[in-house]
């Protein structure tokens, strides 16, 4: 199935590219991504720096990898955090009914009110200092997407024998929940990751752009674009890696993402 | 009609009222006494008496609500901490320059996507469409900030056509001021326009199945025609209704972009209210991010009947 699309093969082989990229930034960057060298300031790229140094002299490569697995790991926390509260609050809504359900939606339709990096960057405001309040902020911007999906998926299973059934035999609404309705929303959910992850990374990005992120010297994308700025027309290289590494990122997501909808699109036809 | 814009007013105001409610609840949110939030970080026990005063802090917190919204009610938005005038004072320039900024954006986008995506569904899988789907995936995994800050390398560093710092309003200078804003329109516009694309392509694909586009082609009308009379009205109802979550998402989301071209917009003043700790502001900014994010939904909804007759019998 995969092998037939070369639009999900590469998002696929992306994805695994930016794994690997966090994971040796994490464990086995080629140089101490906050080592301050002096003496090879704002070098250009070289053999022994692959893509140039900044204006600390410290080697941007291993400051983009090290910013990979920054950026992936909240991308991947907020998606991870949203996925399980999201379908969680979404299934249990969708099935509850009533003033219960009613209640949530309002609340969602209000959180939707606002654009979610707004609500994001309003919520750092809140977080101020906290090393996980990246992940929080985006978590509360993104979770309404997350439960609308799952509720309204939720409110066309609710009607169907086999749930009634599991009423009927007198498992606990509870039971019911986990063991009928959130396997059922699998393929929705999944989508909707996907999706969430690629919105995480680049909000993610904007926010270290915006100097809102995780505090320096720790490396991030959008950091490393921001500090570009300032070597503009000296050193045009920093501006680049960064960049190309978030698009290529998001491009991958993307492709991913959209291979994922027509898999499961053509498996509910069929 | 009427019925119609009622009950949609109707049905936006507790999302408001909630919406509201978020922005109070949040800044108390905050660790600490609101009312030295709000003053800032002074010592003055006169004036933090009269702040709790304002906040009635002695009353309950529905009651505080109550009268913060009555106070936004007759436009009393606080005073900032940081520029100590009147937030409402702020907004209003902040709001007009993020406007200037975004309006045109989303229109040229509009007027890139709705030909472009057409043309990629009518001619489906070959390679037009393939390559209208490629550009529009690329520029979907692009980020703004990126592409703004490569344009002012290119165009600005480079080339030196377009200023690289500062800002000119229109008011004050109506050819100067677009020369500041060509650059940060052109990457919105290129940006938005690749979400519109895909959008435009897949209900014109929908479209394109449906009996009354056969009937119109039976009639033997010019595939202009049949595009321009029959497709794009139905086509127009999605497309409508995402211009205008892309535009009001805008109007506070653009804030990386008014960043990269240092334009004083209304995301710029938040992040910098972020920053200075001055809660006030940053309410404000939410305040009016939120009822104009709302206000513009509620506008495309009430208009899209006049432009898509799908809606109108719905």
């Amino acid at each position: 199935m995969l092998m037939q699309r070369p639009s999900g093969i590469a998002g696929v082989t992306v994805i695994a590219l930016i794994l690997l990229a966090a994971a040796i930034g994490a464990l086995a960057p080629p140089y101490d991504p906050t080592m301050v060298d002096f003496t090879t300031r704002l070098s250009p790229p070289s053999s022994a720096h692959w893509l140039g140094t900044d204006e600390w002299g410290r080697d941007v490569l291993s400051r983009l990898l090290s910013g990979t697995a920054v950026t992936v790991a909240v991308a991947g926390l907020t998606t991870l955090l949203v996925t399980i509260s999201g379908a969680l609050l979404g299934a249990f809504s969708g099935l509850a009914g009533g003033w219960l359900d009613r209640c949530v939606v309002a609340l969602m339709d209000a959180f939707l009110a606002f654009p979610a990096l707004v609500l994001a960057i309003a919520m750092t405001a809140v977080l101020a200092g906290s090393s996980l309040a990246p992940v929080v902020a985006l978590g509360v911007a993104y979770l309404p997407y997350m439960v609308r999906v799952v509720r309204a998926h939720v409110l066309t299973l609710r009607g169907r024998d086999f749930i009634a059934a599991s009423r009927v035999m007198g498992n606990s609404p509870a039971y019911t929940l986990l063991r009928h309705v959130i396997p059922n929303t699998v393929a929705p959910v999944l989508v909707m990751s996907t999706s969430l992850f690629g919105w995480a990374l680049l909000a993610e990005s904007a926010l270290s752009f915006l100097g809102l992120g995780l505090a320096p010297p720790a490396a991030s994308w959008g950091g490393m674009l921001a500090d570009s700025r300032n070597y503009f027309a000296d050193a045009p290289w920093l501006a680049l890696a960064p960049g190309i590494a978030i698009s290529g990122a998001l491009l991958g997501i993307n492709l991913f993402g959209d291979f994922c909808r027509d898999y499961f699109d053509r498996k509910t036809k069929d | 009609m009427i019925r119609y814009a009622l009950t949609r007013l109707t049905l936006a105001l507790p999302t408001i009222i909630i919406a509201l409610f978020l922005i109070f609840v949040l800044i108390r949110l905050i660790p600490g006494d609101p009312a030295q939030l709000i003053l800032g970080e002074v010592d003055d026990p006169a004036a933090l008496a009269r702040i709790r005063a304002d906040l009635a802090l002695d009353k309950p917190l529905p009651m505080q609500f109550l009268y913060w919204v009555l106070a936004l009610a007759r436009g009393d938005f606080g005073t900032s901490i940081t520029m100590q005038s009147p937030v409402l004072d702020l907004l209003g320039p902040a709001f007009a320059v993020t406007a200037s900024l975004v309006v045109p954006s989303v229109v040229i986008a509009a007027l890139l996507a709705l030909p472009l995506g057409m043309l990629a569904a009518w001619r489906r899988n070959t390679r037009t469409d393939t390559a209208v789907v490629a550009v529009s995936t690329l520029s979907l995994s692009i980020p703004a900030f990126w592409l703004g800050l490569m344009l002012l390398l290119l165009f600005g560093v480079k080339l030196d056509l377009f200023p690289v710092v500062g800002y000119v309003s229109l008011a004050e200078d109506f050819g100067e001021g677009l020369h500041y804003l060509a650059l940060p329109v052109l990457t919105l516009a290129l940006i938005e326009a690749g979400v519109l694309v895909r959008l435009v392509r897949a209900s014109t694909v929908e479209v394109l199945q449906l009996d009354y586009i056969a009937h119109a082609r039976a009639k033997g009308l010019t595939e202009v025609a049949v595009a321009g009379r029959h497709a794009l009205p139905n086509v127009m109802g999605p497309t409508w209704t995402m211009i205008g979550l892309v535009l009001g998402g805008l109007l506070g989301g653009a804030v990386v972009i008014e960043t990269v071209f240092s334009l004083p917009g209304l995301g710029r003043l938040m992040v910098e209210a972020v920053f200075a700790r001055d809660y006030p502001l940053v309410q404000g900014c939410m305040v009016v991010v939120m009822l104009s994010y709302v206000g513009v939904n509620l506008l495309v909804e009430l208009t899209a009947p006049l432009l898509c007759p799908a809606v109108r019998h719905e």
